[in-house]
């Protein structure tokens, strides 16, 4: 056992455990968090999936003393009581079905989306491909992500300013 | 601050309770968490706000569903708050009961929340399966609501001192016709009180009272579509699921399964794992092995180092996968079904101008369902309470109390949310494990499947093997017909049997008779003047402890058998050089003397409907060969589950170098007469088929001599989302003769859509390369293969 300190939704985090313990035993267990879920504890499903230092992470395979980044969970997307773009496009698309692989497929999308602000069809397919579903709701999912895109740009300043200076 | 849906108040407050609890455990125990910021961010859907009787220590006594109390809570502030004995597997039927109770309540929709699946708060419904939820147990929901109404109606009779005929009741507001300004609200009524208002009925599902319901034509919220009450909080992180439960003194399991399928266990030894940090007890009674930790992840280090000695089989449990169907022609049958004839077959047969013989494959397919099986079981106070995500929350309930020997009144299951039902969870094993693992343990245990074993070991629908023969007169007319399955389905389990639960059979446990199991057959309407249709059973060598268990999946057997019989129709079509299409509708209107007419007359309108949609290009299959590496097509198929009807057309592409297939486009004509929320049940209708699509490309249970050799998602691939189709359109249509009928029943909506699927993308494939896949799945390299064997 040793200490290992944790950033994890802008909040500082000190457990006690051994540290090859994957991340998400901690996330869920130690620090009651419950947006990343187990799948299959081998990373092939992305049901637990946090972002990392930007990095969409499975956390099942990650040893928690492996941990260097800021650690974002689907508890921390949303800001000022406000959802995430991605979280009201899901809403808004009705995606899940039973939705307990839909924080894989959000933390996912917003790691796609902060560093594609505008994905093809075919990089949205690619760069969720390995994020699985059973309810099958990938069409749904894929239409959600399109309108968060579309959302996220329309909110961002400096797109709009550029947009108007392109018209005039 | 968390979020439950469906879960009684008193629940959540037990386990935020137990949340906190455990924290302190934590720091009592050494794990010292230092701080604790606000990583949630609170409720952003409004939790039940249930006023329910009082769950303590137990016991727990079932609810009457004689009562109208028991379906239906009146809050002070005007809401209501729906008590159902259904659970929702995320397709949106706590939405449809909220809609079709406030609608015979007269009260607003956003006014109400709804509590299910708890076995001590809720009446027994039998929790989901059948898709059941509209078409039979929304009836004793609706007229319990309708009753309150009536109730609400004279107790404001007598406040106002105003006869019931001449009040009006809107939004649950009654008012005088005749004086606006004499009004009570059903809060004020009847708000924290109880009804005492007892129902008839020989059962749950005949619960009435003296009210009626509405016809159709007055309902305001049914078919419309709210959002689904239970989305906010599973994308914000809010939500608790069955597999977040914490209690204070919790412990960790995790099993320990045979090597081998029908391995015996010779011995343990515990030494391996004793001094392993947490490590509490092994427990084992026969071949069922448990390891127990203070913590998870601890508990899964424990059960993959337990050392323990196996003995294998002497004979081999099942042939293996690509034996399987030369195994099961050739098994000895256990059952056969009585064999649907009409007219005389066999003469016909002999007689017919063209004879067309086929034989299709369908592999044992699993659920694999996204989270391995789960439960979390607590012995306090000499009762058991399990968390469970269990769909039929009250078999499990009975299942328990028998398995560990309990009165059932001293067992309860608080159902919470998990991954899809699709019956996987209605034949849950973790229930039973946990519940075990605490009366042995004699503190709260929490048990997980590992993916390994959820995919080796979890229920399968049975392979089938079917012979179909058909008969062509000179003109090309479908004359003669024999549809012949096999299915692999002896001991198909049934829904929490204390004796068939893997746990019981790992113990031991031996039922004298095995349940016989089925084969489906074809469920289209046809009217073809001589048929027969034939099934039989055939049991694996193995028949207990095997992981070749079957149970229901999904519409079970129904994706099977149709796509025997919708493929065949094709290559009958094709032999016929007739249009899929007009082929069957040929068939369809084509003069008979049965009484089939309402399902044959609504067969003709999703098939029109469908065909329309999609913009069927009428033409007989397969097209001329295209060059090129892109080979297009489409296929249409369709199918009956009970009196549902879904028509569907896949579009492919299919890929002449590398095999591989992509359903470009999808289209399906739905018709569940009354429809109570359209776009939950348009998302439904494209999950099931997309869940069908994946049986049809990918999934297939493969094995050894000794075990399965598909255990995680690399070895058992499933549909992912470069598999999605670019385009997926719906209509829901209402095909009834008689459409506007103010008593339109509302049927089934869960399966239907899973059933012609298979069909359609085999008959696609076709189309486009003249090549007939009559295997499942149509992975890549079985299509390439197929299409170099012809050299296309």
């Amino acid at each position: 056992m040793s200490n290992v300190i944790l950033n994890v939704n802008g909040g500082m985090h000190t457990v006690d455990v051994d540290p090859s313990t994957p991340l998400l035993y901690i996330l869920r267990n130690d620090l009651g968090l419950q947006g990343p879920r187990f799948g299959c504890g081998l990373g092939q499903c992305g049901l637990c999936t946090v972002i990392v230092g930007g990095v969409a992470t499975r956390s099942c395979i990650t040893p928690v003393s492996s941990v260097k980044g800021e650690i974002t969970t689907l508890e921390g997307l949303a800001k000022g009581g406000k959802l995430h773009p991605l979280q009201q496009a899901w809403i808004d698309e009705q995606v899940p079905q039973c939705g307990f692989c839909q924080n894989g497929q959000i933390m996912t999308a917003k790691a796609l989306l902060d560093k594609n602000p505008n994905p093809t069809d075919a990089q949205i397919r690619e760069g969720m491909n390995r994020t699985l579903c059973r309810c099958m709701t990938y069409y749904r999912i894929q239409a959600a992500i399109k309108r968060a895109a579309k959302a996220m740009v329309a909110d961002e300043p400096s797109h709009e300013a550029a947009a108007t200076e392109v018209v005039a | 601050m968390r979020t439950f849906t469906n879960v009684p108040k008193q629940v959540e407050e037990m386990l935020e309770a137990g949340t906190t609890s455990r924290r302190t455990l934590l720091k009592s125990a050494g794990m010292l968490v230092v701080s604790f910021s606000a990583a949630g961010t609170g409720p952003l859907v409004p939790s039940a706000n249930a006023q329910a009787p009082a769950t303590a220590a137990g016991p727990y006594p079932d609810p009457d569903y004689k009562q109208l109390d028991s379906w239906i809570v009146i809050h002070a502030d005007g809401t209501a708050t729906f008590y159902v004995g259904k659970t929702d597997c995320g397709q949106g039927t706590g939405t449809g009961f909220r809609q079709l109770m406030s609608d015979e309540l007269d009260i607003a929709f956003d006014k109400t929340t709804c509590i299910m699946g708890s076995t001590d708060i809720t009446v027994d419904q039998g929790g989901s399966g059948g898709s059941t939820a509209m078409e039979r147990d929304a009836w004793p929901m609706r007229r319990a609501a309708a009753e309150a109404r009536r109730v609400l109606l004279e107790m404001a009779s007598t406040r106002l001192g105003v006869p019931v005929d001449q009040l009006a009741v809107s939004a649950g507001v009654i008012t005088a016709k005749a004086d606006p300004s004499k009004q009570v609200t059903y809060g004020q009524l009847v708000g924290g009180k109880r009804f005492n208002v007892t129902l008839t009925g020989n059962n749950v599902n005949a619960a009435t009272g003296v009210a009626q319901v509405k016809p159709v034509q007055d309902l305001k919220f049914t078919g419309q579509s709210p959002q689904r009450y239970d989305i906010p909080a599973k994308v914000d992180g809010s939500l608790k699921w069955a597999v977040d439960v914490k209690l204070p003194g919790m412990v960790h399991a995790r099993n320990v399964k045979p090597p081998l399928a029908g391995a015996k266990l010779i011995s343990i030894d515990e030494s391996s794992v004793r001094s392993l940090p947490g490590f509490i007890k092994v427990v084992n009674k026969g071949n069922y092995v448990a390891v127990v930790c203070e913590r998870e992840e601890q508990a899964i280090n424990a059960a993959r180092q337990l050392k323990a000695n196996w003995e294998k089989p002497a004979t081999a449990p099942f042939p293996s996968s690509e034996d399987l169907f030369k195994y099961m022609r050739d098994a000895m049958v256990t059952s056969r079904s009585n064999p649907v004839v009409v007219g005389n077959p066999d003469a016909a047969m002999t007689s017919a101008a063209k004879i067309v013989e086929a034989d299709y494959e369908i592999p044992f397919q699993g659920h694999t369902a996204i989270s391995p099986a789960h439960a979390m079981a607590d012995p306090s106070n000499g009762q058991m309470t399990i968390y469970s995500n269990d769909m039929k929350s009250y078999g499990m309930r009975t299942g328990v109390a028998a398995f560990l020997g309990m009165p059932r009144d001293k067992v309860r299951v608080v159902w919470m949310e998990g991954p899809q039902g699709f019956g996987r969870t209605a034949a849950d094993d973790a229930g039973c494990e946990a519940a075990y693992l605490a009366k042995e343990i004699g503190r709260p245990v929490r048990v997980q499947w590992m993916r390994n074993e959820e995919t080796a070991w979890d229920t399968k629908a049975p392979a089938f093997a079917v012979k179909m023969r058909g008969g062509l007169d000179a003109a090309g007319n479908l004359v003669a017909y024999d549809f012949n399955a096999i299915a692999a389905d002896y001991n198909h389990l049934g829904y929490n049997e204390p004796d068939t639960v893997l746990i019981a059979q790992l113990q031991g446990s031996r039922r004298a008779r095995p349940a016989g199991g089925s084969a489906a057959t074809p469920s289209e309407m046809y009217a073809i003047p001589h048929r027969r249709m034939t099934s039989q059973v055939v049991s694996m060598p193995l028949v207990w402890e095997t992981p070749l268990r079957t149970g229901n999946l999904r519409d079970p057997n129904g994706p099977q058998s149709t796509f025997a019989s919708e493929s065949f129709i094709d290559e009958l079509a094709a032999a016929a050089k007739a249009d899929p299409l007009d082929f069957r509708m040929k068939l369809l209107t084509a003069s008979t003397t049965d009484d089939s007419g309402f399902k044959r007359a609504r067969s003709i309108a999703a098939l029109k409907a469908v065909a329309e949609l999609y913009g069927w290009d009428k033409r007989a299959s397969p097209k001329p060969l295209a060059t090129g590496d892109i080979l297009t097509g489409r296929g249409i198929a369709y199918a009956f589950r009970g009196q549902t009807i879904a028509a569907e057309i896949a579009e492919v592409e299919v890929n002449r170098q590398t095999g591989h297939v992509w359903v470009k486009r999808l289209a399906c004509a739905h018709d569940c007469g009354l429809i109570v929320n359209p776009e939950a049940l348009r998302h439904t209708v494209e999950c099931a088929m997309l869940h069908s699509l994946s049986r049809a490309l990918h999934e297939e249970v493969q094995f050894d001599t000794e075990k399965v050799t598909s255990v995680d998602w690399n070895s058992h691939p499933t549909l992912t989302h470069s598999d999605a189709p670019a385009k997926i359109d719906v209509v829901l249509i209402n095909g009834d003769p008689n459409p506007k009928r103010p008593d339109l029943p509302p049927y089934g909506g869960g399966e239907t859509a899973c059933k012609p699927m298979l069909a359609a993308v085999a008959n696609a494939i076709y189309d486009a390369t003249g090549v007939r896949l009559r295997r499942v799945p149509f992975r890549d390299a079985r299509v390439l293969a197929a299409l170099k064997a012809v050299r296309v």
